[in-house]
């Protein structure tokens, strides 16, 4: 098989803080200024403390025709990878060659301007894409229908909804025709409706034999168009693998370390004596802490906390919440009443209250994880609505094999029969 | 077919970490010409989309900044003007000054101004300043139909030496690329630059003879005086169009061979830069 892009020992390293976009004002100029002669100073001594490697001896190869997912937390370097590939800009180490034509969408829309018209920033982003007129030309028509913004290719863009930006937008990105496709997040924008024009359009581009490098955080967009997949954390290349087994690599293999709340005796507040929280935790299936839980695995739910004296009729619990405030539940660990008799008063000392919430509940998304303690009707001692923040991925749940967004915060795998009479 | 075709002529391009000085790779713009020509020509459309007086703006800014000098200077102040009307005196020097000094400050904010492109798409760099260029040029060709208005009204014709002018106007822009280039490859690291422009542009406009003669100044001076390109520019302007007794000298030479110089180290610092905008901007 012929080799696409080889990818050798490639290194990336930036300076802190210019990484960042360093949009300069006024003041920022004057502060320059005074401090220039000590910049420059540091300019000539660099210490090795002012710079991260935001990649480090990544090597890999993509053959003609294969497509190539990048997975990884935000940070690992997915991006970084991607504007080498893609040249806009240099890497530090290593070697890489790329044979063939490479097209790159790091962002759709680029240098769209608001004041030009549809058709007018059609040209101009093909052009920065790289495209010649003659082929705009030929293509116009197919990108306007795939926009499906026919009435309105002659009004500015700024009069356009957001939606039909984003149509655009995509659209002439779409009909690129490159032989090697680089893509970074760029399905990750739109509604629903758009977003499945997308993964419609990207599956027939790799199906059409072209070589695409795909980064997304979708899992299953990921499973649905790469065969393998690399997965990326903090610049090093740590697995690689089939699209199958790097996702569950990457799912479950916990380095995203967030999952987990602690609180400090300074953050609670004197009001909540007794009671006192140390953290609350969430648990994917083979226990390990994650911030990405798998919608068809069950989830354990950790809270511990510390009672300095004997308390009476003490229930701890916690709030399921959306992202956007919808209640999914709220639950107590004394909630069945064998156990409150059992637990009807705690003695002082550490504790752990623990829960599971069953596989196949869930649906994708982000989730927000409140904490409450409290004695019913006598006194509430700590609350905190937004504890923790995690999300649950779909790939595997039931009706994954359509690429459409479910609504609803629940997916449960329900026991369809189908009968015929 | 085109499938054969495509294997047959795959290139093969290599990434690696660039050290030192670097080919300027004119092919490669060569290549991208046609976003050259994109974006001049939005920024054309944008510059007077939304004002009631659209392209009627490059004529509006010399015309008054000519209203104004003949007032004050020609007028009140009683500047000599080579023998020449002093309105289409200053006016002849203000087209190319205009186009001067906005390619320049185009040029110069040109990369800060097109940090969302350079971050997420790769093309040459130079397209950038070099399509700022070209847009001061199109203002020049409108205000320019006013300038020959002007010499009907006063009678003057241009002179047998009127071919000479595209070279003024290509030295004029070869000075204003090269300070361009430096100043926005500069202005990535230092955002400072942004706030040198408008003094450099100020302070090159006092010392060119725009609003008075270059007969003005003291003769030990004017040695010094005519290393400044756009001296020579705007003198062999009013030389070739209005027949003033200013023919170029052999200093005119040498401001050129120092525009030109300023232009091959531009280009050459531009190109060692560029692998780091996207990193620094």
């Amino acid at each position: 098989m012929t080799v696409a892009i080889r990818v050798e020992n490639i290194s990336k390293q930036y300076k802190i803080g210019i990484q960042v976009d360093s949009y300069h004002t006024l003041r920022d100029t004057l502060v320059d200024a005074v401090t220039w002669p000590i910049r420059a100073l540091q300019r000539k001594l660099p210490s090795p403390t002012d710079f991260i490697w935001a990649l480090k001896d990544v090597s890999f190869e993509v053959h003609k025709g294969q497509v190539l997912g990048v997975i990884g937390r935000n940070g690992a370097g997915k991006s970084t990878l991607l504007k080498i590939l893609s040249r806009v800009t240099e890497p530090t180490e290593g070697y890489a060659e790329i044979h063939g034509r490479v097209g790159s969408l790091l962002e759709v829309g680029t240098g769209f301007h608001p004041e030009l018209t549809g058709r007018e920033n059609i040209y101009l982003n093909g052009a920065i894409l790289g495209m010649k007129r003659r082929e705009i030309d030929r293509k116009f028509d197919e990108i306007v229908s795939f926009a499906e913004v026919e009435k309105f290719i002659d009004t500015p863009v700024k009069r356009y909804s957001s939606g039909m930006y984003l149509r655009l937008a995509f659209a002439v990105a779409a009909h690129l025709e490159p032989e090697i496709l680089v893509v970074d997040e760029v399905l990750a924008v739109g509604d629903a409706e758009f977003q499945r024009k997308c993964l419609g359009k990207m599956s027939d581009v790799a199906h059409e034999g072209r070589t695409v490098l795909f980064v997304s955080h979708n899992m299953s967009a990921i499973l649905r168009l790469t065969e393998e997949t690399l997965v990326l954390d903090n610049g090093k290349l740590i697995y690689w693998a089939a699209s199958n087994q790097a996702v569950d690599h990457y799912l479950g293999s916990g380095f995203s370390k967030s999952g987990e709340r602690t609180w400090t005796q300074d953050e609670v507040p004197p009001e909540a004596y007794p009671f006192r929280p140390l953290a609350i935790k969430v648990r994917d299936a083979r226990s390990e802490i994650v911030d990405i839980l798998r919608s068809i695995e069950p989830i354990t739910i950790e809270i511990e906390y510390l009672l300095d004296k004997p308390t009476k009729g003490l229930r701890v619990g916690i709030y399921l919440m959306s992202v956007h405030g919808e209640y999914v539940f709220i639950s107590f660990d004394t909630d069945e009443p064998e156990q409150y008799e059992r637990f009807g008063t705690r003695e002082a000392g550490r504790y752990i209250s623990r829960c599971t919430v069953p596989a196949d509940t869930l649906n994708d998304g982000r989730y927000v994880l409140g904490i409450n303690a409290s004695s019913f009707q006598v006194k509430r001692y700590f609350q905190e609505e937004r504890a923790l923040v995690f999300s649950v991925d779909g790939a595997g749940a039931p009706g994954k094999q359509w690429p459409e967004q479910r609504l609803g915060l629940l997916r449960p795998r329900l026991d369809w029969q189908i009968e015929r009479l | 077919m085109s499938q054969t075709n495509a294997e047959s002529r795959t290139d093969v391009l290599i990434l690696r970490p660039s050290r030192g000085w670097s080919a300027l790779n004119l092919g490669d713009l060569w290549r991208y010409r046609e976003l050259i020509y994109f974006l001049t020509w939005r920024d054309l459309k944008v510059r007077y989309k939304q004002t009631l007086l659209g392209a009627a703006w490059a004529i509006i800014q010399p015309f008054f900044t000519m209203v104004v000098f003949s007032i004050f200077f020609g007028q009140l102040a009683k500047v000599p003007s080579d023998n020449v009307p002093y309105p289409i005196f200053s006016y002849t020097a203000l087209l190319p000054w205009g186009m001067f000094s906005k390619a320049l400050s185009d040029a110069g904010r040109s990369l800060v101004a097109s940090r969302h492109m350079i971050t997420k798409v790769y093309f040459p760099r130079l397209v950038i300043p070099l399509s700022s260029l070209f847009s001061s040029v199109v203002d020049f060709a409108i205000a320019f139909i006013v300038l020959l208005g002007m010499m009907w009204y006063y009678q003057i014709s241009p002179t047998n030496v009127v071919w000479s002018l595209p070279l003024f106007l290509i030295l004029a822009l070869i000075t204003a690329f090269g300070v361009g280039l430096w100043l926005s490859a500069l202005n990535v690291t230092y955002r400072d630059i942004g706030y040198i422009i408008p003094f450099l542009t100020q302070f090159w406009l006092f010392i060119t003879p725009i609003a008075y003669p270059s007969s003005m100044v003291p003769e030990k001076w004017q040695l010094v005086y005519a290393l400044n390109p756009m001296t020579g520019v705007v003198e062999g302007f009013r030389w070739a169009l209005l027949g003033t007794e200013t023919a170029p000298g052999p200093m005119l030479a040498v401001s050129a061979a120092i525009s030109v110089g300023v232009l091959i180290t531009g280009l050459f610092y531009f190109r060692r830069m560029e692998r780091t905008f996207a990193d620094m901007i």
